[in-house]
């Protein structure tokens, strides 16, 4: 068993913050009859919890990938232990082959050989031009190459067939608990339960049958093809999760503090703090936000590049280089939020039981927070929700305007931008792009989705 | 009326103060010159020399914001404040790395950008208007209900999809369009037509679904409810007093936006070749040229507060009740 040094990069630091926050405020929600009822709708939506499964796979993806670690390098007795300048995280730890198995070049999904032709030397008949064998695509196949599809087939077929004996292990159990006298399964099936168990079910069976034969598939294959560089485009899907959901939430919670405290102190105090307060993001507000984060990020690679002493691993310098793109974006994308909050206030404020609160002669604070914040939260979460799939989609953007996340951290955004002139040769490299959008239209869908589900259970005049 | 445009006017100003102060904030003070001198020489050609040299030429070896060897006026004037950003106000941005004179360019480029980003704007708003309009006066059938679904699935693909699969669609595999490229006057119509396209299309899913909502709120307000009482056709209800009402917020919405148009696209002039301001600021950030993103920067805040005014206008012109407090 090899050493290895636990790594927390700060951004870790972060995504296990806010699951413990999460938690934090699932507590609260279940302690507050308003707030629960409203996730209730939530979850009485079909479309709202088919989405959320989806969601929660992306995040599981993205909490596995937020373990880090540095494996011990070997030495010999007596010497100091040396550590991988390489950080590693767990879901790299799961899929090792998909990491490690690299090919020359590009290759095809399911591919055997090469996409590109080369000079080749064959025992027995010198060299030849042609496509060569991959090192590891269908390697077990040996010279039986044109039973890739049945084999595939067979594959797929196994692993389906033991993802739906999973799955129907699941949905017993469910079943149980909806009813014990083992009606569940007609309740379920005819949706006569308050949550929405059918559409939870039924997405978690279709994602179980393709991930779990995608999965044993890709020990075998390059289910997605390889890139440039002969990497496997699936590995670099599971890894962009990660980024996406980082900038989509750690932004919203840089961002989120300021937006709410400035807007109720606005609203609420009126007079010079609201000027203040407007002043400030009137400014902000009016850089186009594409031009202000261009410069910030300009200006952050500056201060990177002219300090490069900060950082021991270039993953925890592009760790930074992310966080700092977050909090970039929060400060660009605070005013929004916080205009909301504050117009909200000034109403809140001249209803009758905060006055009668004033008359009691509660203090100001203490009327912000236990007046005035509960009833603005519903506009915070779905201010948050619907954040969250526009950041995905910036992410994209702004890594091909080159003002993005590090070029050496995977993201849609890299993926994207690396592949694009791909398109453009002959013949045509289509699968890195391909899984790239696929995979990102699906995290951005869902997310769009959930947020419309929350928004409409929250607020019903809205929709 | 008058007395209204002014007070705007007049309040735009500490704004664009504030603007300037950020962009001087973020570009001097958080990064000295001698660090950006350090990132433009590259590392090889870093000498102390070579950094006096690189802030002369650019006029950044002076004080940042007080002279003190200067006398009189010169020890507010005679700085990097006063000359870099002070002087953007009167149009003055200075030089690019390229030697170029910056304003200069950027008159010559908002021609382009125009030509790519009004049509955009005056078919996307028609395209979208028309689709919105369409689903809400089928509310609540099937039809609605896919439009909707439709345009949930569009607003989530990414706009570089768009970008990149149409001009393989349409110019590669069709051959029916140039890729990409600009031509002068008329002659550039083909050269328009796809980015044109692909920006109408990017933008249907989001507005549409937004304007839906808008003409659907229309359609339960207590006059057109009247309107069907005294027996009037749906259509006419619609054509006549839903659409004219609710286009009230729908143009007052999108009014901010017009002068931004100057500024183009970022994505769709660099996809597209286009040499316009947005394929201008993506050069110039790949190069890591500061004073043409300084410059952008401040133009596109003074374009943005131009919105905002011309939007409170509009709000008086098309609503009576709101009055020039």
């Amino acid at each position: 068993m090899m050493g290895f040094q636990i790594i927390v990069l700060w951004s870790d630091v972060l995504i296990w913050l806010l699951v413990a926050a999460g938690m934090g405020v699932g507590v609260l929600i279940a302690k507050n009859p308003p707030l629960l009822s409203a996730w209730r709708r939530v979850g009485a939506s079909r479309v709202g919890m088919a989405s959320a499964v989806v969601l929660i796979a992306f995040a599981l993806i993205g909490l596995v990938d937020s373990l880090h670690y540095r494996s011990q390098l070997e030495s010999k007795p007596g010497q100091p232990v040396v550590y991988s300048v390489e950080v590693l995280s767990l879901l790299d730890a799961l899929v090792t082959p998909l990491r490690t198995r690299n090919e020359k070049t590009y290759s095809e999904p399911f591919a055997t050989r090469l996409y590109a032709k080369e000079t080749i030397d064959v025992p027995g008949k010198g060299t030849v031009r042609d496509y060569p064998r991959l090192k590891y695509g269908g390697i077990h196949l040996g010279e039986r190459e044109d039973e890739v599809a049945a084999d595939v087939a067979m594959t797929a077929f196994r692993a389906a067939v033991l993802a739906f004996l999973g799955w129907l292990a699941v949905a017993g159990v469910v079943a149980q608990i909806v009813a014990r006298d083992g009606s569940g399964w007609q309740k379920i099936w005819r949706g006569e339960t308050v949550f929405a168990w059918n559409a939870l079910l039924i997405m978690l069976g279709l994602i179980l049958l393709i991930a779990v034969p995608l999965f044993a598939l890709s020990t075998q294959y390059h289910v997605f093809g390889t890139d440039k560089v002969g990497q496997d485009v699936l590995y670099q899907i599971l890894k962009s999760v990660r980024t996406g959901l980082i900038i989509g939430l750690v932004t919203t919670l840089v961002m989120l503090p300021m937006a709410v405290l400035l807007g109720i102190v606005a609203g609420y105090f009126r007079g010079w703090v609201d000027d203040v307060i407007q002043y400030v993001y009137t400014v902000l507000s009016s850089i186009p936000g594409v031009l202000l984060i261009a410069a910030a990020v300009l200006m952050m690679q500056v201060v990177i590049d002219t300090h490069p002493q900060w950082f021991s691993t270039s993953a925890e310098r592009a760790d930074l280089r992310l966080l700092a793109l977050c909090f970039i974006l929060g400060i660009t994308s605070w005013t929004g939020l916080c205009r909301l909050l504050r117009g909200e206030t000034l109403k809140l404020r001249e209803l009758e039981y905060i006055q009668a609160a004033q008359a009691f002669g509660v203090s100001n604070w203490r009327i912000i927070v236990r007046h005035i914040l509960p009833n603005l939260m519903h506009i915070v979460i779905i201010a948050l929700v619907m954040d969250f799939s526009g950041l995905v989609l910036a992410e994209a953007v702004l890594s091909y305007v080159g003002i993005g996340v590090d070029p050496s951290m995977t993201s849609f955004g890299t993926m994207i931008n690396s592949a694009r002139m791909e398109l453009g040769r002959e013949p045509v490299v289509w699968w890195s792009l391909a899984a790239a959008f696929t995979a990102m239209f699906i995290l951005v869908l869902a997310a769009n989705l959930f947020a419309d589900a929350v928004r409409d259970a929250f607020d019903p005049r809205a929709a | 009326m008058l007395a209204y445009i002014v007070r705007r006017l007049l309040y735009a100003i500490p704004i664009l103060i504030g603007v300037n102060l950020i962009t001087f904030a973020l570009f001097f003070v958080v990064n000295t010159p001698d660090d950006m001198a350090r990132m433009q020489l590259g590392v090889k050609r870093v000498t102390p020399e070579a950094i006096e040299k690189w802030k002369v030429e650019r006029g950044y070896d002076k004080p940042l914001l007080i002279n003190a060897e200067a006398t009189g006026m010169a020890t507010v004037t005679d700085t990097v404040f006063f000359q870099k950003s002070a002087r953007m106000f009167v149009g003055d941005f200075g030089r690019a790395e390229d030697g170029r004179d910056i304003a200069r360019e950027i008159s010559a480029r908002m021609g382009p950008s125009l030509a790519i980003a009004l049509p955009t704007f005056i078919l996307g708003l028609f395209v979208t208007v028309t689709f919105a309009l369409t689903l809400a006066f089928f509310r609540a059938t099937a039809f609605d209900f896919w439009g909707v679904v439709l345009c949930v699935a569009m607003m989530s693909i990414s706009g570089l999809f768009y970008i990149i699969g149409g001009q393989y669609l349409i110019s590669k595999v069709w051959r029916l369009v140039p890729i990409s490229g600009f031509g002068d006057g008329l002659d550039a119509w083909r050269f328009l037509i796809l980015p044109v396209l692909i920006g109408v299309v990017s933008g249907i899913g989001s507005s549409a679904r937004w304007y839906r909502t808008i003409f659907l709120e229309e359609v339960g307000k207590d006059y057109v409810r009247t309107a069907r009482a005294k027996g009037l056709p749906e259509t006419v209800v619609f054509f006549r007093h839903v659409l004219r009402n609710a286009l009230i917020p729908i143009l007052t919405g999108i009014v901010v936006v017009i002068p931004l148009l100057f500024m183009g696209s970022l994505l769709t002039e660099s996809f597209f070749g286009i040499p316009g301001l947005g394929s201008y600021t993506i050069d110039a950030i790949n190069a890591q040229d500061f004073a043409v993103v300084r410059s952008m920067v401040f133009i596109g805040s003074v374009l943005y507060i131009v919105g905002l005014i011309l939007t409170d206008i509009s709000y008086t012109l098309v609503d009576p009740r709101i009055r020039f407090e």
